[in-house]
């Protein structure tokens, strides 16, 4: 997954010095089990659950699973604590824990949660995943954008900024032209030039990074519903009426039993999405391009000493974010919804931006986390659907919870990388 | 003092003579990491303390400028004369003209002064209002602001508000009480919320090391499902019987009485505001934690080396900024919107107030002037969207441009080529 460059500081053996395990794991596992224990305890249920896991183009139907809620809870929390202790027993060794253990531990408190929260009722698992991934979509690429331009020194708060103006010139330019890839294209190019402006105050006139962010966003939001009062709801017909990709079922795959339907069932953006995850990990950690922009995120003077234009990458780094941002803001336009409107984007540029610290500034983590962000809304949809006790707002408040325990270094430390938000003045 | 490197994307005007060499933080000796970020901080804010009103003024013109461009740019009548733009250049500059002539007289109209008025009580109408939605700002705008003099960027004047909004509601609907007892509790429990929710932030920054910018960020999103549970649950503070996320109305008596009789709107709130600039100034300039503030704002390491508790100034920063944004919470719910607690009660304050403050250069007096002049673009905005059909969001396009010109001066003098020694 990882190289050992990407790797955070205090997991990484110094030699000659005790090794340091992260006690994160652990710590969250111990937490996480006895919280679903004490949920089981106060609030114990009787009914039935039933999983629903098959649709209709499947290879095989799988038959829907139903089981009795408060035993099988109950043996998954038992599971969740042999994880536990097993993590436990490593810390002690002074060894990591495995991410099989992490993957077992995350999927069996998953089922049992949704085991309790759901008893009585029959979960459509595939459309609660496929639901979910459909929301973490934008959440997803404007993480990897932000991702990028931290690791390049520029700390982007505008992400929202820039899902909002791609959707904007998504709707637009996709409706004028009635081709969805012109749309997709404009949507790219929108958040370029959101990350031109950043670039311009931020790296050309060292104004403070964060204080662009902030004022980009507000500019965007106002632009946007400016043009969308004055000029889309007026013209909605010929302006804001753009056309949306199709599903395209990729052969063979979309056919696989659960996972096909979630995975290679999906519009191109989305296939586009797996791709650009792939190709900024291979090169943000494989390539020279990817070593000179973290180069330039860590220690921009030594970057310099060795002949590597520090602004010139900086610039060319965030630009290609802008645009893999933008692509998330198309996602909005062409995709979930058919037409632009007011801040539609409602902030989620800022649970990208949870998610890149919640993702330790690294591709795949901050994938990880904005796909889990996006299970958390989505779940919080199908529970309020099926009727369920835990209150919605408690749900969509998770990743904003969960990141300020991040920062706070309460659940191991998030380390930005080391020049992240400082200008570069030569000289 | 070094000339910046020509990177490809520089402004194209800005020529080595015109960058003011001395409005940067010098970064060539790197201190340590939790050093260098302090030092940001304070430098980036001592070039905003320092910007001269030159370049606040033609920002603001720029700003209008640009605002003028768009709004003629999308107007139906500019846009049809433009069409036989070379047979007609005429009727395209009128219905230009027209469009930015009748958008601004709307905003003069709107904010200070209805000429259109039947009686002066009627034309002075807009003054009032001007003032009244100027209160909020200027309390919110000194809570960020002086959170800004100690080098920390309170983005949480949303979250802030919320809670204050909420803790004051549910006093001024809940207890039966005279009327400025009432009214006094109210207030100050509004306060007591803002600072607790502001103090947060500032504590988890002292113990932890987190950055206040992203703390604040989700504590906004904390406070506003907080709120939004609160006001779906008939046992906390939505009203009995309803189906909507709203309180009950306040009570008469924690309502903030009008200041100049019931016709017109404005209230207690513009007082307590103009009080909040008296007595941060006062912090600010004239008793010791002032100067703490501010020596952990120019250079934390020097604070820390000359004794002073950073770690504690933080915390008592967020709280007292709390509080000042608090005010404003409660302003809006005890004095603007009395019908109840929503979860919309904050009305964008919270990030306007950044604009404010930054704008009035983090000083008591320029907050004052600078939600005025924000007050005056709320109050106009609406009477512009009412009578000339232009969207009120022109004016959030107006004031981020003003932000984003006046943090950088050299850009400001690139346009309009002045030497830099005059405009600084």
């Amino acid at each position: 997954m990882s190289t050992d460059v990407s790797m955070p500081i205090e997991q990484t053996p110094i030699a000659g010095v005790t090794t340091i395990v992260d006690r994160k794991p652990a710590v969250i596992f111990g937490l996480a089990t006895a919280g679903l224990a004490l949920i089981l305890l106060f609030a114990g249920v009787s009914d039935d659950t039933t999983f629903r896991l098959a649709t209709p183009d499947d290879w095989a139907e799988l038959p829907a699973v139903t089981v009795p809620a408060a035993p099988t809870a109950w043996l998954l929390v038992l599971i969740c604590a042999l994880c536990t202790a097993v993590s436990v027993s490593l810390l002690l060794k002074e060894r990591r824990t495995p991410m099989v253990l992490v993957v077992v531990f995350a999927i069996s408190w998953m089922i049992g949660f949704l085991t309790w929260a759901a008893a009585g009722a029959s979960i459509p698992m595939v459309g609660l995943l496929a639901g979910s991934l459909a929301l973490a979509v934008p959440l997803v690429f404007g993480a990897l954008g932000g991702v990028l331009g931290e690791r390049a020194g520029v700390v982007n708060i505008a992400i929202d900024g820039q899902l909002l103006a791609g959707a904007f010139a998504a709707a637009v330019v996709g409706s004028m032209t009635g081709v969805t890839w012109f749309g997709l294209v404009a949507a790219m190019a929108a958040g370029m030039l959101v990350a031109l402006l950043l670039g311009l105050f931020a790296i050309s006139y060292f104004v403070d990074q964060v204080i662009v962010g902030v004022v980009l966003n507000v500019l965007i939001i106002g632009l946007t519903s400016f043009m969308f009062s004055q000029v889309l709801a007026p013209n909605a017909e010929s302006l804001n009426n753009p056309p949306r990709f199709d599903k395209i079922d990729i052969p063979v795959l979309g056919g696989i039993p659960l996972i096909g339907p979630i995975l290679f069932r999906q519009t191109a953006v989305v296939y586009i999405l797996y791709v650009v995850v792939a190709l900024v990990t291979w090169a943000l950690y494989r390539t020279r391009w990817g070593l000179r922009v973290r180069a330039v995120g860590e220690h921009p003077q030594a970057a310099d000493t060795v002949g590597i234009k520090v602004n010139r990458t900086r610039y060319r780094t965030i630009i290609l974010a802008g645009a893999i941002a933008g692509m998330g803001g198309a996602f909005y336009t062409l995709v979930s919804v058919p037409q632009f409107n007011r801040e539609m984007t409602g902030g989620a540029g800022y649970i990208a931006l949870a998610a890149v610290i919640f993702g330790k500034w690294d591709p795949i983590r901050a994938t990880l986390a904005a796909l889990l962000f996006g299970f958390a809304s989505n779940l919080q949809g199908v529970l309020s659907v099926i009727g369920s006790p835990v209150p919605s707002q408690f749900m969509l408040m998770l990743p904003y919870v969960v990141t300020i325990f991040a920062v706070a270094g309460l659940v191991g430390r998030s380390r930005a990388p080391a020049a992240d938000g400082v200008p570069y003045i030569k000289g | 003092m070094s000339t910046p490197d020509n990177e490809p994307g520089s402004e194209p005007g800005t020529e080595p003579g015109t960058e003011p060499g001395d409005t940067r933080t010098q970064e060539s000796a790197r201190p340590e990491p939790e050093h260098r970020d302090a030092d940001r901080w304070g430098g980036v804010l001592r070039e905003i303390a320092s910007g001269r009103a030159m370049t606040a003024f033609l920002s603001v013109l720029l700003a209008v400028i640009v605002g003028s461009l768009l709004i003629a740019a999308t107007d139906e009548a500019v846009r049809d004369a433009s069409k036989y733009l070379f047979a007609a250049p005429g009727d395209f500059f009128s219905a230009a003209w027209d469009s930015i002539w009748g958008a601004y007289t709307a905003l003069f109209r709107g904010s200070i002064y209805n000429t259109n008025g039947a009686d002066f009580e009627t034309k002075i109408r807009p003054l009032t209002e001007t003032c009244k939605f100027a209160a909020p700002l200027i309390a919110a705008g000194l809570g960020v602001g002086l959170a800004f003099r100690a080098s920390m960027f309170n983005i949480g004047g949303r979250g802030q508000m919320l809670m204050a909004g909420a803790a004051a509601g549910w006093v001024g609907y809940q207890f039966d009480l005279p009327w400025p007892l009432h009214l006094t509790l109210a207030v100050v429990a509004g306060m007591v919320a803002g600072a607790l929710w502001g103090g947060l932030a500032g504590f988890l920054k002292a113990r932890t090391g987190a950055h206040e910018v992203i703390l604040t960020i989700m504590l906004n999103y904390v406070a506003f499902y907080l709120l939004f549970y609160a006001l779906s649950e008939q046992s906390l503070l939505q009203a009995p019987g309803s189906l909507n996320p709203k309180s009950l109305p306040m009570k008469e008596s924690a309502v903030m009485p009008k200041l100049l009789g019931d016709r017109y709107n404005l209230h207690l709130g513009f007082v307590l505001a103009l009080v909040a600039v008296a007595v941060v100034w006062w912090i600010l300039n004239r008793s010791a934690l002032g100067f703490r503030i501010r020596a952990v704002g120019l250079n934390a390491d020097a604070a820390r080396a000359a004794g002073i508790n950073v770690g504690r100034t933080y915390t008592t920063v967020m709280l007292i900024a709390g509080a000042l944004v608090g005010l404003a919470g409660a302003n809006q719910v005890l004095g603007t919107v009395t019908s109840g607690i929503g979860v919309d009660l904050d009305a964008g304050i919270g990030f306007d107030a950044i604009t404010v403050a930054l704008l009035g250069r983090s000083r008591p007096l320029g907050i004052l002037g600078a939600g005025l002049l924000f007050g005056a673009f709320k109050a106009g905005g609406f009477a512009m969207q009412a009578s000339q059909n232009i969207p009120v969001d022109i004016v959030l396009v107006v004031q981020s441009l003003i932000v984003l010109f006046i943090a950088a001066p050299p850009l400001i003098q690139a346009i309009f080529r002045l030497p830099a020694k005059e405009a600084k």
